[in-house]
């Protein structure tokens, strides 16, 4: 009797996993005081001088030209123009690639034809450096926008085209065999069975064919006859306004990370039955 | 092939209208040229239930594939209800190891999934009645709405069986399908099987591992010898229907327990 008295008398023995400091802090925080940090030490080097301002500007100065040039996107100025330029570039360019981009993946993934014969070529093109292709490009399409849209989408093209193959690849011999004895067509088994089992390698793909259709059109409007948020950034270096690239940087960044980001959005909107889905945890 | 060697392995003295027929079914596969199947003969009659046993590799599957129209042999012929097997069927119902649900279609959907692929959406929302009887046959009800990664390895593979009863196949084929549960539910899942096929008068043919489960669900188990695979043995189980898992204590289960783990042991694992 005593010793089940005793037991009764025990402590709940409740524990819970040591977290770290660090890991404590929320994301807000930790995110706000690295920012802090790293302008910190930028004013530091700033103040020393060791550095001439014409290469690195002072915090201050960049963040005053940062609002001036918000200002100016927000009142609609010659920038937003510039902007939209870049942005329809971009979007074009990222249909293209999607377009082109899944049609070669099915072929390369689906057919037997098209892994013997379309792959090694596709991997053939992938391994040169696209830039490089740049100057050609102006060539064939001239200095207007479709030159820029053109090298975007190459660049944009290959993740997509990997990335849908891969994804073709993941449906395994029983889901094969599944939809083999349930009397499927191709179309059906590729529609209803592939594709959707191989959303997450075509959602990696596509991240990364934002992150180069972003590259391509601003590599394209530096080579020359851009009129987009390039060519002010070319504009601007040419000049020495070091606090103006920094400014159209992050501003172009905005660009590319809104892109991603939307990518991302689809991706859990379509893929939520995926673990991995959750990239990175950026955007959640 | 004569008349008193085909005898032995037909229909293993049931009577009934043949269903599946075989005659001297052989594969190979290309590559690396394995002799898989040796002219394999079999005869099931409808409304029987079927096992076939052997060792690992002997080319189970690999004859399941080839009566299910999914692998073309290399030699002999299959019919079924009289026409040349050359593909797969609709009156051919299968179920493998895995239970192979879609993560993105609730359990519902993925057991109306064949009524989708052979009659369209429509047809298959028509069978969501029809589909959550099966769900309640299997002791699932109320995990219509569900995604299938919530759901354990046993639920999966019941879940499994609904789509594979949906269709109303006359013709069961079973690759080792409850392989992945535990003993209990699989004694359970054997014996909601048993139920099914009687009530539907359905002709099954189940591969496993399990001598024990061979015996209690089947009319006749076929041992199967190493790879070139080949039926070395067919075994009459005289046991009154419906089984019941009371049954595997009965001196008789035991006795035929033995016979074929003593064929097995002869040549199987040499
Ligand atoms: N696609 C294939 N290509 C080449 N050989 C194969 C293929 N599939 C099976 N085999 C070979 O055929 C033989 C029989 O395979 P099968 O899968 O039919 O065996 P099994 O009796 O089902 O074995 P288990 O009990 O392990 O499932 C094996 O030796 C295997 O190596
Ligand atoms: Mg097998």
């Amino acid at each position: 009797m005593t010793v089940i008295d005793n037991t009764d008398q025990r402590p709940e023995t409740i524990w819970s996993e040591h977290v770290s400091f660090m890991d404590r802090i929320p994301r807000s925080i930790a995110m706000g005081g690295l920012l802090v940090g790293f302008v910190a030490l930028w004013q530091l080097i700033y103040a020393i001088g060791v550095v001439s301002p014409i290469i690195l500007p002072g915090p201050w100065e960049t963040g005053a030209d940062i609002a001036f040039v918000g200002k100016n996107l927000f009142t609609g100025g010659y920038m937003l123009t510039a902007l939209w330029i870049t942005i329809k570039e971009v979007i074009f360019g990222f249909a293209i690639a999607i377009t082109i981009g899944f049609l070669l993946g099915i072929l390369v993934g689906e057919t037997t034809f098209g892994e013997r014969a379309v792959l090694p070529y596709l991997v053939a093109i992938d391994t040169m450096p696209k830039v490089a292709f740049a100057p050609l490009f102006l060539a064939w399409l001239g200095f207007g926008i479709a030159s820029k849209v053109a090298l975007a989408a190459f660049i944009a093209t290959f993740p997509i085209v990997v990335g849908t193959a891969a994804g073709l690849y993941v449906a395994d011999e029983n889901a094969r065999m599944l939809f083999k004895t349930m009397g499927a067509s191709r179309f059906q088994t590729l529609f209803k069975m592939k594709l959707p089992l191989g959303l997450p390698q075509i959602f990696t793909g596509l991240k990364i064919a934002a992150v180069g259709v972003m590259a391509g059109a601003i590599t394209g409007e530096f080579l020359g006859g851009g009129k987009g948020f390039g060519e002010l950034i070319r504009v601007a270096s040419s000049q020495l306004n070091t606090p103006r690239v920094f400014s159209l940087i992050i501003f172009l960044s905005l660009l590319g990370l809104t892109l991603f980001w939307s990518v991302v959005w689809l991706e859990k909107k379509l893929v939520f039955w995926h673990k991995s889905s959750v990239s990175g945890g950026i955007g959640t | 092939m004569n008349a008193l060697q085909r005898s032995a392995f037909d229909g293993a003295g049931l009577a009934g209208r043949p269903v599946y027929e075989l005659r001297g079914v052989a594969k190979s596969y290309a590559r690396r040229s394995i002799h898989a199947l040796d002219r394999v003969d079999l005869t099931l009659t409808e409304g029987s239930f079927s096992s076939v046993i052997g060792p690992s590799g002997c080319g189970k599957s690999t004859l399941l594939k080839i009566m299910a129209g999914v692998l073309p042999p290399t030699e002999g012929s299959v019919y079924l209800e009289g026409t040349p097997v050359t593909g797969t069927r609709r009156d051919i119902g299968m179920m493998f190891q895995q239970a192979t649900l879609f993560p993105w279609r609730t359990t519902l959907e993925n057991i109306v999934l064949p009524i989708e692929i052979r009659d369209g959406k429509k047809a298959a929302r028509a069978m969501h009645d029809e589909a959550r009887a099966l769900l309640d046959l299997v002791g699932l009800k109320g995990f219509d709405s569900v995604r299938p990664n919530e759901l354990s390895g046993g639920m999966a593979q019941r879940a499994a069986i609904c789509r594979m009863l949906i269709t109303k196949p006359a013709v069961l084929l079973l690759d080792e399908p409850f392989s992945a549960l535990d003993e209990l539910s699989r004694d359970f899942m054997n014996m909601e099987l048993q139920r099914i096929c009687m009530e539907r008068n359905a002709t099954a043919f189940l591969v496993t591992h399990s001598i024990p489960e061979a015996v209690i669900l089947s009319d006749t188990v076929y041992v199967m010898s190493p790879r070139p695979g080949n039926f070395v043995e067919a075994i009459n189980i005289d046991l009154p229907r419906p089984r019941t898992l009371d049954m595997m204590t009965d001196p008789k289960f035991g006795e035929y327990v033995r016979r074929i783990r003593a064929r097995l042991d002869k040549g199987a694992f040499l």
